[in-house]
């Protein structure tokens, strides 16, 4: 899996829980809970959603790993090649 | 084990669980609740006035001189009052001494801007210092603090902050530029925007920066004199229909505060005491704020949200003694596994809490598998202003249980009586509506410009709590459900109106319904059904519209988690939708048993 498709699917996931959010004018760097306010049911919703997509299952103390597009991208990039 | 605590998880107890029994710890701290029965007995509301010290020269009693200077008067000055965590884990120490001279700034910020006693403040602002300040320096100029949730979106805020006519609002340039500059048209008594900046973006017009005024204000004030009457607080909190209601509170509610954290939290000299609730709801205030600073004790304080990992080390690096958190981040820790718990030295704890909404007897038990302690659920709300019932840390707890009624406090389980009124039931075991005897100090005093809903919450000389439950033979209290259509997700209370006002504001919603769906981990999450007009079709775009939509103008908080399509709506003959029937259809309830609950 690309970095781009793995990015897609993260955007997938994060908007189908937010879908408020406009992918276009996302900071790949901002840290989604504190820009878009989202509540700790729509974090867990968040993996739930990549888990369903990605089949990778992300401790919970991994959640904070996941904070921001790239970051994000970069954890799952890992996740999927090892 | 630092505590001993049996958990036998025998069957066939009446609630699966069997008690877990204290034992007198070995040599450990005895706590302050000794023998509950005679501290019952023997303690009254006056006596506990006693505790605190009111203002010098019989001047009154002020929440923020009890909280701050009178122990920094009294010698303890340089002890460290709020050992604050930014998101990136810096650290940052105030002493009381230092919170001193902030709040004396702030309030001589506030009479320069002109605000005075009973002009209420409010704050949108994420768990930052000036948050701290501005709500104890507020309370030292007699002004009345009126915290605002920060993850609130616009429509919350607005509805909150006409109720409160306030003045003045604190909050950060971020904030503001996000949620506030759009709709602050929208509220004509706000006259002061004191912004925290948190960027470099220059000063948005029609604000002020806080921080340069508390630079360029006085670091000495002294409290005027405060009737302990004197209005001091302003929680919001939801009801099932109309707007929130603003639940008024005094500064003789700290003797209340004071009391209960002594009593149900064990707040001893030393302790280094975290409530993980955001200021933003009641128990951020009166347990994050103002019990463990008149108690003089370390109040640990972090600006992120919720992670375990990071709270572990939290409660492993700053030595945390109590730790007084809530069921959906338990519950959410208990999926982050024992291990990960264990993994951390977390010897320091002493005593466990929980509050906003009833624990399951598997996170109160799991609290000795992970921290070698039980949690104690308490139960209270907006309207007690501090603690009511609670599991105490010297009784047995019954898990599941909200636990016995804190001394000073009269509970009862009541029934509507022939005349209209309620009555007590006395047999043990038989649901109704948990109610109490007012008088307690942290009382409310009404719901400010709302004085028929306050008159509604009383009947037959009790105050009516909404709650269903039953009291169990040995008094033990246990927790049924709302007797409202009350949503009460992760704590928060959430108003069914509220949610379907901002639904049918959106252009394909003809109505909507909402209710709390059970939810694992936040106990109920909201959940919306609409009915679509003329030319929306129920698809996937429409949904992820409106819940967008939702989102947006509420917050996520509040939005509903879950949009499902109907094609119409049950409602009354009068036109109210009968939320009972959509939750009742939603949970595969006998729809007959639970039709008739609507009055019509």
């Amino acid at each position: 899996m690309t970095r781009d498709e793995i990015r897609t699917a993260v955007l997938h996931a994060l908007t189908s829980v937010a879908p408020e959010i406009d992918p276009q004018r996302l900071d790949p760097d901002s840290v989604f809970r504190q820009a878009y306010d989202l509540d700790s049911m729509d974090v867990l919703n968040f993996m739930i959603a990549l888990h369903a997509s990605l089949d990778v299952d992300v401790p919970e103390s991994d959640y904070v790993k996941l904070a921001s597009l790239n970051s994000a991208v970069d954890y799952l990039a890992g996740r999927l090649t090892s | 084990m630092n505590e001993q605590t049996a958990s036998t998880r025998a069957t066939g107890h009446p609630t699966r669980w069997a008690p877990l029994v204290k034992r007198a710890p070995a040599g450990g701290m005895a706590p302050n609740l000794r023998d509950y029965d005679q501290a019952c007995a023997e303690f009254s509301w006056d006596q506990a006035r006693g505790w605190l010290d009111g203002l010098p020269g019989g001047r009154g009693l002020n929440i923020a001189h009890e909280a701050i200077d009178r122990h920094a008067a009294g010698g303890n000055g340089h002890r460290v009052a709020l050992r604050w965590m930014s998101r990136n884990g810096a650290g940052r120490d105030f002493t009381y001494d230092d919170l001193r001279k902030l709040t004396n700034r702030f309030a001589n910020v506030l009479c320069r801007l002109g605000i005075g006693q009973g002009d209420v403040v409010a704050t949108l602002a994420g768990r930052i210092p000036c948050l701290y300040i501005a709500a104890l320096g507020a309370l030292k100029n007699r002004s009345v603090y009126a915290p605002l949730y920060s993850a609130f979106g616009p429509d919350p805020i607005v509805s909150r902050m006409t109720i409160a006519r306030a003045r003045v609002l604190v909050t950060t340039d971020v904030l503001y530029h996000r949620k506030v500059a759009s709709i602050r048209e929208q509220m004509p008594a706000l006259e002061h925007v004191l912004l925290v900046r948190e960027t470099a973006a220059p000063l948005p017009p029609a604000t002020w920066d806080c921080n340069a005024l508390l630079d360029a204000a006085s670091d000495e004030f002294t409290i005027p004199p405060t009737d302990p009457q004197d209005l001091a607080l302003l929680h919001f909190t939801s009801g099932t229909t109309g707007q929130p209601k603003g639940a008024m509170h005094v500064h003789e509610a700290v003797v209340a505060h004071y009391a209960t954290a002594r009593f149900a939290l064990d707040c001893q000299p030393g302790d280094r005491f975290w409530c993980t609730a955001d200021p933003g709801w009641v128990t951020g205030t009166s347990y994050g704020i103002i019990a463990p600073l008149t108690h003089g004790l370390t109040m640990i304080v972090d600006e992120a949200d919720f992670e375990a990992e990071r709270w572990y080390r939290i409660i492993r690096d700053e030595r945390v003694t109590i730790w007084y958190t809530a069921p959906t981040a338990i519950r959410m820790l208990m999926k982050a596994g024992t291990p990960l718990a264990r993994q951390h030295d977390l010897r320091s704890l002493r005593f466990l809490g929980s509050v906003g909404e009833p624990l399951d007897p598997e996170g109160v038990v799991w609290g000795v598998d992970a921290f070698d302690h039980p949690f104690h659920d308490n139960w209270w709300q907006t309207e007690t202003g501090g603690i009511m019932i609670a599991n105490f840390a010297s009784m047995d707890i019954r898990p599941g249980s909200m636990g016995r009624p804190l001394p000073g406090v009269v509970a009862a389980i009541v029934r509507p009586a022939a005349d209209g009124g309620v009555e007590a039931i006395d047999e043990p075991g038989v649901q109704g509506e948990l109610a109490l005897r007012p008088g307690w100090p942290s009382m409310f005093r009404g719901y400010l410009g709302d004085e028929e809903r306050y008159r509604n919450c009383f009947a037959g000389g009790y105050y009516l709590t909404g709650d269903l439950a039953r009291r169990d033979p040995d008094g033990y209290y246990w927790f049924v459900g709302r007797a409202d259509d009350v949503i009460k997700s992760s704590g928060h209370l959430i108003g069914p109106f509220e949610v379907e006002s901002a639904l049918l504001e959106h252009e394909a919603v003809a109505g909507a319904g909402v209710i709390g769906k059970p939810d694992p981990v936040a106990g109920e999450i909201v959940k919306a059904f609409v009915t679509l007009k003329p030319g929306f079709a129920p698809d996937e775009a429409v949904r992820r519209s409106i819940q967008a939509h939702a989102r947006t103008r509420l917050g996520a908080v509040v939005a509903p988690k879950e949009v499902a399509f109907v094609a119409s709506l049950p409602l009354t003959r009068s036109g109210k939708i009968m939320r009972r029937l959509l939750k009742a259809r939603e949970l595969g309830w006998p729809e007959g048993d639970t039709s008739t609950l609507e009055p019509s």
